[in-house]
């Protein structure tokens, strides 16, 4: 068990090597940056959206159900969806959801292309195959995915706002009242850095199990589930350090 | 030229290749025979730069390829044009896209030069309709031919061919074999074959080569092949009905 976990940190680092190399032409690189922004990015927004607008109607609904002390305001039920969704939602649940969808895609890409010889067709024509592949993907999600992060967050205050809206538990004003209370700014700064930290993780991990050599076509996809329970442990592991770095 | 030397190969308790010695000529079509397991494949990625190699040595006229730096076998890469066995053509890229994706990469032309030199290489193979249409929309012969003028796009000096003829019809199989021996002799290329088609082997083996169980067992011409008193390789080549009886009307 040892010495397989050093072998795959052993592995990670020689492709992160490959990987953070000059890349043969720029051009070629910001093309591919902009393919994986659509394909990695921007096919999220939907699901991340539906999620987002729901938990956050959920979080108002759960919020303005356990404050029942009169000595309580209502408008923290604003204030506790703000902080619940900046904090961790948007971030770090987001993460998850995205470690599933783009994580697997991206293992499952790689793989079917280490399957199908592809990756070997780009090596034979003297190509960095690893750098071609995977750093557009990391360049695209670590600047895409803090974006879907504040959209996710965007959307959960709209969320919280509609059913606060349709069902009246509070008032529109005690909920606007609430996230705009004591509004600490540095908390987008902690968000959009640990979003950036995921990103880096679903990417690399991902790709590191999709590029392993492959015998066969079940082999891909169990190097896509297992980079995605590696993936989640990651990024699990992560936000405890960066909170305690963070805010501590 | 390309020249092996003493190579071996495992992976992990399995020897797969054990102290190969051949020299493949240039302008030449070399051919490696052998039954499945035998390490054909092993050895032509071990040449290709694909695998490495546990001892021995790999020489590109008088580089040895083997104990180059990165930066130097990358060059020898570029010289080198492969046909591999699924036709591995970019999924994500149509039939010209794959042909012209060497260019992007390695040269500066303009885009009108690069699809002058993409039009040429597909009509080379016989292929001039099916520019956009992506690998999935293409038969097995046709991505075989989009891999052949791939391989030959950036004027390769070797060639490469892992089992050209697998899971083609046997008229596709002559059609392929005679492009990749055509295109050889046109461009003086040394092209090594990897396959167990015998009718590949009859139909344009220059120089054969004959692995057992990761062992070099034979080495000559197609010629000479029929009259081989090699137990393996006559187990090989007469393991048809069709070839022992020609054989058998021949004696």
């Amino acid at each position: 068990m040892i010495k397989k976990t050093l072998e795959l940190i052993g592995e990670y680092i020689l492709l992160m090597k490959r990987v953070f190399t000059k890349p043969e032409k720029w051009s070629i690189f910001w093309k591919q940056y902009f393919v994986e922004t659509e394909s990695l990015g921007l096919t999220s927004v939907a699901l991340i959206g539906i999620i987002s607008i729901a938990i956050g109607a959920v979080l108002v609904i759960q919020t303005a159900y356990n404050i029942e002390n009169p000595f309580i305001p209502k408008m923290y039920v604003g204030y506790m969806v703000r902080e619940s969704l900046i904090l961790e939602f948007s971030c770090t649940m987001v993460a998850l959801i995205l470690a599933g969808k783009v994580g697997s895609n991206i293992s499952s890409d790689i793989g079917t292309m280490r399957l199908t010889e592809q990756i070997d067709a780009m090596e034979m024509m003297g190509i960095n195959s690893a750098n071609y592949l995977i750093l557009p993907k990391v360049v695209a999600v670590c600047v895409f995915n803090p974006i879907l992060m504040l959209f996710s967050f965007l959307v959960g205050i709209l969320g919280g706002w509609l059913i606060v809206a349709a069902t009246g538990m509070i008032t529109l004003s005690q909920y606007t009242e609430g996230l705009r209370f004591a509004f600490n700014g540095y908390y987008i700064v902690y968000a959009v850095t640990k979003m950036i930290v995921f990103s880096f993780i679903i990417v690399t991990v991902s790709a590191l199990y999709g590029y392993g050599p492959k015998a066969n076509s079940m082999e891909v996809g169990r190097a896509s589930t297992r980079s995605i329970v590696a993936i989640c442990l990651l990024i699990l592991i992560t936000d405890l350090m960066l909170t305690q770095l963070m805010l501590n | 030229m390309i020249y092996v030397h003493n190579i071996c190969k495992d992976f992990g308790d399995q020897q797969v290749l054990t102290d190969i010695s051949v020299n493949f000529e240039e302008g030449k079509t070399n051919l490696i025979i052998g039954a499945s397991g035998s390490g054909k494949t092993v050895l032509l990625k071990a040449i290709a730069g694909l695998h490495s190699i546990d001892s021995g040595r790999i020489l590109y006229d008088d580089m040895v390829f083997n104990e180059l730096e990165e930066k130097e076998r990358k060059l020898i890469h570029k010289k080198m044009g492969m046909l591999f066995q699924g036709s591995a053509l970019f999924d994500f890229a149509t039939a010209r896209e794959n042909v012209r994706f060497p260019l992007d990469f390695f040269t500066d032309w303009s885009m009108a030069e690069k699809n002058d030199r993409v039009d040429f290489c597909l009509a080379r193979v016989n292929l001039d309709d099916i520019g956009n249409k992506f690998p999935s929309e293409l038969s097995g012969g046709m991505q075989k031919r989009v891999g052949i003028a791939r391989a030959i796009v950036m004027n390769p000096r070797y060639l490469f061919c892992d089992e050209p003829n697998s899971g083609l019809d046997p008229q596709t199989a002559i059609v392929i074999d005679q492009l990749i021996s055509e295109i050889t002799h046109e461009y003086k290329m040394t092209t090594i074959i990897n396959t167990h088609d015998m009718n590949s082997v009859m139909a344009i083996g220059e120089k054969v080569v004959f692995l057992f169980e990761g062992k070099k067992e034979w080495e000559g011409s197609r010629e000479n092949i029929l009259y081989s008193d090699n137990k393996p390789l006559n187990d090989f080549v007469f393991a048809s009905q069709m070839a022992r009886m020609i054989k058998e009307s021949k004696s």
